[in-house]
């Protein structure tokens, strides 16, 4: 199978996947409860001519067919709808509260992945020693930690008692150049140290037994026998191959990272996606929830066709499958 | 194979006594395991709390109107964990919030072990067919949506309450148990003695339950235990969002009451860590004994 139809066949994929979350979208806001003027009324904000008139806008009196191809060209279109509470475009208002989540989450998915997958080598490298027990209980009580609670712990010891960071937020305001920098770093530390601890322990974990797998491999035993130093036998051969599985959970986990982001954006205040997500659910401001879980899996599908597109090539094996 | 006889028998021995011999041998491994032992320990100590909380706590004490305690106190006598902002003992929240936990915990985790077992075991019984490339295609879907953006749409369209909560949880998280228990039952559809069971008249529904499912059913216990575990952690992440029963007192409801209070900046300590640690302590527990089963129950790691 030839690198281009290897590339051909991943993209289709990737956009039936999409095609099926919008539909799914479709049906959720359509098909549950009884119909979505039943599942708007429960939002106390709109009255029955509001309801009325949302009504006619949905083109529910037309047959669901139609609906369906209004919806999908709609959405194709870039028209996620307008906001309940705030009768703006939720295509406008996602688009202004993507930067804090790319860079918290980016960050975030770097810091975590780099430091978990050092510890999952040197434990799995020097199985049952000290390091490796302790950073296993480390990263086992990480792992069951909730991110929310991780955060308010942090905040409570670091902002409520030490009054080292600020209790929330993106900016104090009023600063400009490299002091406001300065200002949006300081309140991005906390949150970015939640999601980066949050994380850790499951790449540790997946690191540490790719490592242990490998090392069990022919070719590993074969270098050993030719006198490879112990230093370069990890370095030269184990590593590489190790990292190959832990590479690909790095992008498939985006989904949960970006998950444990909503949580840490609400308890930080940090004016992202998950924070406008969190104020649309005390709303319950349905059209922006949708484009939310719209733009969230467009994300990841597009992080996965990434992660399988590179994995091609540092892998060719795969692609001849 | 998982139901290998430790003991050797006559031949004309039932299933089940077979069985009850294998799982002996097993819980002599189990117990070997200190981790799995800490773990069940832990278990235990909650569910006896869980289901002594009627006993422990009377309904008046943690309900907000009928609280008698001063608000927002730091633990003394009579609070040894303080109160809350209508005068609760957190302690007693934590008590009656074990009940609601596990409750969700273990019930999500065995609709999500439900679902994934019979997806995941059609999927391998009818592997290579249209059916198993339908359900592998669904199954790969709920693998790839984020879970949480995914369990937000559902819980805001379904409405908050217990039930919803334990619904969507399920939904969202069955679909790993669906891949591991696919790829166990791919390997033991190929088995000889399955060919034969089919060709002296064995129907479809005779060689799944008496042969691929006590096969798939080691793995699949391992893993819901370990889904517990996730299960707890996204019961407490859907309350800390609002998305709980407004009134079913969970450990994710009294953090989340906590937060929306401003525990944090107004340094009300005993009323954000105790539930967290509660929710820590079971996480791992859960995940202590699941990881030791895991080792007993999974032939590829029991060899190393």
């Amino acid at each position: 199978m030839g690198s281009r139809r290897y590339l051909v066949s991943k993209t289709l994929q990737a956009v039936v996947t999409l095609w099926f979350v919008l539909t799914f979208n479709f049906f959720l806001f359509r098909i549950l409860p009884g119909d979505p003027v039943a599942v708007l009324a429960r939002s106390e904000k709109l009255t029955p001519d509001d309801i009325a008139r949302l009504q006619h806008e949905l083109g529910l009196d037309r047959p669901m067919l139609q609906q369906y191809f209004v919806y999908m060209q709609q959405t194709l279109s870039g028209n996620l709808g307008e906001s309940l509470t705030t009768t703006k475009e939720v295509k406008d208002m996602i688009g202004s509260r993507m930067l804090p989540t790319v860079v918290l989450v980016g960050f975030g998915t770097l810091f975590a992945s780099y430091f978990g997958v050092v510890i999952g080598i040197r434990g799995g490298w020097r199985r049952g020693g000290r390091f490796d027990t302790t950073s296993q209980y480390g990263s086992l009580i990480l792992y069951s930690m909730p991110e929310g609670w991780l955060g308010m712990l942090l905040l409570l010891v670091f902002s409520g008692w030490l009054h080292w960071f600020p209790a929330g937020g993106y900016t104090t305001g009023g600063l400009t150049g490299t002091a406001r920098v300065v200002d949006i770093v300081d309140h991005l530390f906390l949150p970015l140290l939640t999601l980066t601890l949050g994380y850790i322990g499951g790449y540790a974990i997946v690191m540490r037994s790719s490592m242990i797998d490998t090392t069990h491999e022919d070719f590993v035993q074969t270098a050993r026998a030719k006198g490879v130093p112990d230093r370069l036998v990890r370095k030269r051969h184990v590593v590489p191959n190790a990292f190959l599985p832990a590479f690909t959970l790095i992008f498939l986990s985006f989904g949960f990272v970006l998950g444990g982001a909503i949580v840490i954006e609400t308890v930080f205040s940090w004016p992202g996606l998950g924070l406008l997500t969190y104020q649309a659910i005390q709303t319950l401001d349905f059209p922006v929830i949708q484009g939310v879980f719209l733009i969230a899996s467009a994300a990841v599908i597009l992080a996965n066709l990434i992660a399988d597109i590179t994995y091609g090539y540092l892998d060719p094996r795969i692609k001849q499958a | 194979m998982a139901t290998e006889a430790r003991v050797v028998r006559p031949a004309k021995v039932s299933t089940w006594s077979r069985r009850r011999a294998t799982m002996a041998g097993h819980w002599a491994t189990f117990r070997a395991s200190r981790r799995g032992m800490v773990g069940l320990s832990i278990l235990v100590f909650f569910t006896v709390v869980a289901v002594a909380s009627p006993l422990l706590v009377s309904e008046a004490e943690v309900s907000p109107a009928l609280a008698t305690g001063p608000l927002h106190a730091p633990p003394q006598v009579g609070y040894p964990l303080g109160t809350d902002n209508f005068g609760r003992s957190v302690l007693d929240l934590l008590i009656v919030g074990a009940r609601v936990s596990l409750l969700v915990g273990v019930t999500a985790a065995i609709g999500a072990m439900l679902i994934g077992a019979i997806v995941g075991i059609s999927a391998g019984y009818f592997g290579g067919t249209r059916i198993d490339a339908g359900l592998n295609a669904l199954t790969n879907w709920f693998l790839v949506i984020p879970w949480l953006a995914l369990a937000i749409a559902l819980a805001t369209v379904l409405g908050a309450s217990l039930t919803n909560v334990i619904v969507v949880i399920a939904i969202t998280s069955w679909a790993a148990t669906a891949r591991l228990v696919r790829a166990q039952a791919l390997t033991v559809k190929e088995r000889s003695y399955i060919e034969r069971s089919r060709a002296i008249g064995g129907s479809h529904w005779h060689v799944v339950t008496r042969h691929v499912l006590p096969n798939v059913f080691p793995v699949l216990f391992a893993n819901t235990i370990l889904m517990v575990a996730l299960a707890i952690l996204s019961e407490t992440t859907l309350a800390i969002l609002g998305l709980s029963d407004p009134v079913a007192i969970s450990w994710g409801k009294v953090i989340e009451s906590a937060f929306t209070a401003g525990a944090m900046t107004a340094g009300y300590w005993w009323w954000l860590i105790p539930p967290g640690i509660c929710i820590v302590l079971v996480t791992l527990a859960f995940t202590m004994v699941g990881f030791a089963l895991d080792e007993i129950l999974s032939p590829r790691l029991r060899q190393r």
